[in-house]
Order: C-alpha cells, then sequence, then structure tokens
C-alpha cells in the first residue's frame, strides 16, 4: 500500500472526496442506460464487459482488499463454467436459480480448498507462493480440460443450451445483459458492505502491517482465507455467466492467459478500490474492440506499453486520477472533526 | 498464583544464546522492568512471551495456562498485548481506526462482517485517544504524527486491547524528556487495570513507575528483586560499570 497522506480530512473539498460514490452512480446509470442506445451485437459485447468486470472484482477482492496476489482467478471461473456446461449438458438443468448458485458454489469450495492449502501453513506464506500457486493451479486446470475426453478435451463443451427461470430463456442481447448486470450490482453492494464494515477494517489492517495485526489478536490468514473464498465465489458466478452467454466453454477459460489478462485489467483501473477494477475492464475492452479492427496488428504493442506503463508510473491506477489517496483508502470509523461534539456525531456510518 | 510464570527459557539463534535459561514470574497489577546492556536478552525475552519468537526450550504459562506454542493473535485474546521496540502503528490508518482497529478485536467474525459492535466502542475508542492526547488528530493518517506520538498512539493501541498483562519494548525510545515525563503519567493509572513488564533504558523513568526490577545480562537473570533492592545490588553495579 501506498504511503499514506497526512492531508487532514476537512482540506479536501467536499466533490474531491466523493469522487468514489459520484464514479459508481454514473457508471451504473450508463450501464443501465446502454442497450437502450446500444446496438444488439453492441450490448453482446457490453455484457462480456460487465462479466469480465465481475471477475476483476474478484481479483481485486484477493489483492485490493486482501493482500492475496492471486493468478489462478481463471481457474475458478474456469472450474465453475466447466460445472454449470456440465449440468446443461448432461442433467439438461438451465434454471438461473439453480446454475448460478452452483457457479458461486463451485467458485467457494475450490477457492477454499485451495486457499487453504496455500495460506493457512505454519508460517504466513510470501506473496511470490500464493502467487505461484495459484497460478501452477491454472495451468494445471487448463492442461487437465484440454486431455480430460468427458470434458471435451481441447474443443471444450459447445451448444450450451440457453440459461431459464420458469418459462423463461434469457437470450444473448439485452435480457441477459441485464441478467449480468443485477448480478453484479449485488455483488457489487455485497462487496462494498464487506469492505466497509468492521471486516474490512481488519482487512485493512491486514495490508497495512500483517505481522502487527496477530498481536492484536487476529487470525490474519483465516480473515484472508474468507476473503479469497469470497473472491472465488464471485469468480466462479463470473464464470456461470460467461458459459451460458457465449453458449460454450473450452480449456483457454481455466488458463494463465485468463488469468493474468484479468490481473493486468484491475490493475490498470487500480486496485484496492472496488471501482477501479470495472473501469480497468471497460476501458481496456472498449479500446481492444474499437482499435483491434482498425490497427490489427500495432494494437497489441499499444495494449502492452499502456498497462506497462501505467503500472510504473500510476500504480493506483486509472482511479487514482480522480480519487484522493485518501478517500480510495478509506476511513472507517468516520471520528468527529471536534472531539467535544464527539457525542452529538453519528458513528455508526461506514466512510 | 503469578499471572506470568516464565520457566527455563532458552532461546538460541544459531551459535548465539540469547536466552539461557531464563525464569520470571509477574502479578495481577504488578509493574515490572527488565533491564541490563544492550544485547542481553530484554526483547528477545519480550518476544518469545508475545509470541513473536519460538523458544528453543522453557515453558511460559499465562493465567495458569500454558501458553508456549500459541500463536501471537491466541496469546493477544488471552489477555497478552505486546507494544514492540519499534513504533509499528498501522500509517494508513487514521489515527482512530487504529485504536478502534484494536478495540473490536475480540468481536466475532460475523459481528465484524455487520458491524455490529461500531456504535458501542466508539466511546471506548474517544477515551483512549483523549487519555492519550490524540482526540484532536483522531481523523489524521497516523503517518502524520510525530515519533513521540506514534509512540502514545502505539500504546493506547495496546490498552485497546483491554491486557491483563502489557508488554512494553522501550516505550520512551526517541522521546524528548517532556514526552517522556507525560509518558510515565500516562502509564501509572494503567495500574488498576492490568500487570506491566517493560523494557527500558531509561532507569530514571524505569525506578519511578516499577514494583520490580529483573536485570539480564548475556541471556541469563543476574538479579531479581524491588526497586531500592536492585539500587543496591553489587552484581548489578558490576554490570552497569557503576563503583560503589
Amino acid at each position: 500500500m501506498a504511503a499514506a497522506s497526512p492531508t487532514p480530512v476537512g482540506s479536501l473539498r467536499g466533490y474531491q472526496r466523493h469522487m468514489i460514490p459520484i464514479l459508481e452512480i454514473v457508471l451504473f446509470a450508463v450501464f443501465a442506460a446502454a442497450p437502450i442506445v446500444l446496438q444488439d451485437y453492441m450490448t453482446v459485447f457490453v455484457t462480456r464487459v460487465i462479466i469480465l468486470a465481475l471477475l476483476a472484482l474478484s481479483f481485486d477482492l484477493a489483492w485490493g482488499y486482501s493482500g492475496i496476489m492471486s493468478f489462478g482467478q481463471a481457474l475458478f471461473f474456469g472450474a465453475a463454467g466447466y460445472g454449470v456446461a456440465l449440468l446443461a449438458r448432461d442433467l439438461q438443468m438451465t434454471s438461473a436459480f439453480i446454475v448460478l448458485p452452483a457457479a458461486l458454489v463451485i467458485g467457494l469450495g475450490l477457492s477454499l480448498a485451495i486457499g487453504a492449502f496455500l495460506l493457512l501453513g505454519r508460517h504466513p506464506p510470501t506473496t511470490i507462493f500464493v502467487a505461484l500457486g495459484t497460478l501452477a493451479g491454472s495451468y494445471v486446470a487448463d492442461r487437465l480440460a484440454r486431455d480430460w475426453y468427458y470434458l471435451g478435451g481441447q474443443n471444450g463443451i459447445p451448444s450450451i443450451p440457453p440459461m431459464t427461470a420458469g418459462g423463461y430463456e434469457f437470450a444473448e442481447g439485452p435480457a441477459y445483459y441485464y441478467l449480468a448486470l443485477t448480478v453484479l450490482v449485488i455483488v457489487y453492494l455485497v462487496c462494498r458492505f464487506v469492505v466497509r464494515s468492521q471486516f474490512g477494517l481488519a482487512l485493512a489492517g491486514v495490508r497495512e502491517h500483517e505481522a502487527r495485526i496477530a498481536f492484536l489478536g487476529y487470525e490474519a490468514q483465516h480473515m484472508k482465507l474468507a476473503m479469497f473464498s469470497l473472491a472465488g465465489a464471485v469468480a466462479g458466478l463470473a464464470g456461470g455467466l460467461y458459459a451460458f452467454h457465449e453458449g460454450f466453454v473450452w480449456p483457454n477459460m481455466l488458463g494463465v492467459v485468463v488469468s493474468t489478462q484479468i490481473v493486468l485489467y484491475a490493475l490498470f483501473g487500480g486496485v484496492g478500490t472496488l471501482i477501479g477494477p470495472v473501469i480497468g475492464v471497460m476501458a481496456i475492452e472498449i479500446a481492444s474492440f474499437s482499435l483491434s479492427d482498425s490497427v490489427p496488428k500495432i494494437w497489441p504493442i499499444v495494449l502492452g506499453l499502456l498497462l506497462l506503463f501505467a503500472i510504473l508510473f500510476a500504480p493506483a491506477g486509472l482511479i487514482g486520477l480522480v480519487a484522493s489517496e485518501r478517500e480510495r483508502l478509506g476511513d472507517f470509523g468516520r471520528p468527529p472533526l471536534q472531539p467535544r461534539q464527539a457525542d452529538a456525531m453519528p458513528d455508526d456510518a461506514a466512510a | 498464583m503469578p499471572l506470568l510464570e516464565v520457566r527455563g527459557l532458552i532461546k538460541v539463534f544459531g551459535r548465539l544464546v540469547a536466552l539461557g535459561g531464563v525464569d520470571l514470574a509477574i502479578g495481577e497489577n504488578e509493574f515490572h522492568g527488565l533491564i541490563g546492556p544492550n544485547g542481553s536478552g530484554k526483547s528477545t525475552l519480550m518476544k518469545c512471551v508475545a509470541g513473536a519468537e519460538v523458544p528453543t526450550a522453557g515453558t511460559i504459562r499465562f493465567a495458569g495456562q500454558d501458553i508456549t506454542a500459541a500463536t501471537p493473535a491466541k496469546r493477544a485474546r488471552s489477555g497478552l498485548t505486546l507494544k514492540f521496540q519499534i513504533t509499528s502503528v498501522f500509517p494508513g490508518l487514521t489515527v482512530y481506526d487504529n485504536v478502534l482497529l484494536a478495540v473490536q478485536a475480540r468481536s466475532s467474525t460475523a459481528g465484524l462482517v455487520f458491524s455490529r459492535t461500531r456504535v458501542a466502542l466508539h466511546d471506548r475508542v474517544m477515551r483512549l485517544l483523549e487519555r492519550f492526547q490524540l482526540a484532536q488528530r483522531c481523523a489524521e493518517r497516523a503517518a502524520a504524527l510525530s515519533h513521540g506520538q506514534q509512540q502514545w498512539l502505539e500504546i493506547a493501541v495496546a490498552l485497546a486491547c483491554q491486557p491483563r498483562l502489557l508488554l512494553l519494548d522501550e516505550p520512551t525510545a526517541g522521546m524528548s524528556l517532556e514526552e517522556r515525563r507525560i509518558t510515565g503519567e500516562l502509564l501509572m493509572p494503567i495500574k488498576r487495570d492490568c500487570s506491566l513488564l517493560i523494557v527500558e533504558h531509561d532507569l530514571d523513568f524505569i525506578r519511578n513507575i516499577c514494583d520490580f526490577l529483573t536485570v539480564l545480562d548475556h541471556g541469563n537473570i543476574i538479579d531479581s528483586g524491588t526497586v531500592s533492592h536492585i539500587q543496591n545490588s553489587r552484581k548489578v553495579r558490576e554490570v552497569y560499570h557503576i563503583r560503589a
């Protein structure tokens, strides 16, 4: 985490202290209105962006809020995608009320098992150990899927029927878009609730000084495991949505390319805030969509340089350009400015 | 039965014997000072008691329980809190949140997630901040405080855990004379609530607040007793090269 700012709370202008809520409202209003103004093929594209935003959020929960460098979020994403694809193919289960909870549970269970293995050793694991462990998990799952006939091998599982709710089919387009957006909004609000709670303060303590917080009585590794599992559940949910949106799953969904891609998206937007990774996914996907057709040969180079530049010179990501460090770090107790007014000031609201 | 009972504690780093079989007992509401030259093993003993270092041999009992193999978090929850020698506040958090973090440490996970205790704990946080003269700066980042204020914040954080035994490793290091005097005044009232094991190089400071002193040299206890006993101890004078 970056060095703290000594700026007192009163010295920022009102709008500067509330840039993140303003961005959240504007962004979700734009998302809500998008299908009304966009053509259907663009709606399909933005649906994919929303699902990837969920995956980027899951990485943010792991790294930005819990200090777990996970290069394996695609493992939970892909495993849940394969899981719901098998439910649809083998058991003809396509109900959103079954497949979405199933995707969530697959992501949760797998991340809990892998997280327990990586995080609950006798000594706290190093960042590089966890990064390599999750990367290895993602790589192994990719290879396993490619060589497993039951999972369709290299070709994956094609022709997944549409997701349903009662007699209604969520076809590609506005219907699926609003389903994905609803899931994103719910997940976002749940994450916002968690990271701004007293538990969020404990996580902030872990990020700030993990060795110290144990001496206050916190089991830092258990808290990290809880957040890693939540992140896995969100990645699983994204995988379930992605599988039904694309209509097929394939080994790349589990592999290191998607895992790394989502790390870069989140870092580009700015980890440690929930809105940063969503902005990162939007910015890169929209730029890719616009430029990959017009300048297909040089676009990957431009993208690579852009990400490198952002990581080297703007480590707080795009969100760091508009929101102050103080706002990004946040307050949890909301202390009164004048201690004598303590009794008159409510302190139960999150910052 | 003493609150803390250390028996035959040995700590070896490679070929260096940092503690060579230390015995120590601290009673309820006792202020116990640990003194000795640099490298005598004071901080290592503190770290072993708090769980920051694993002893090579020996036992540590706290409130009747064997905590030799317990994690630092378990020790902290049982009422044993350490203030490190090097200032280690949470620099990016506000002064208020530093104390809240410690005050809420014994809340359940569900209580933390649903922020059930935030309102109830507010008064405790503010009382501690006022006691340590930090209430006016509660909204600032801890990194913005002076060194002395960060030391006070850390003592406030340690007390916020409601310890039965507070371990203070050089709480006045780097402080001005005035800050040391204030620190002494701040520590005296806590005697009502907990015991104290304190490592300090400022002998005047430690004489003023402690009931008992233990003197370490080369990892072994050379004398232990009341302040007046230690002041008249020939062995201690030899260690500190004081001529009788």
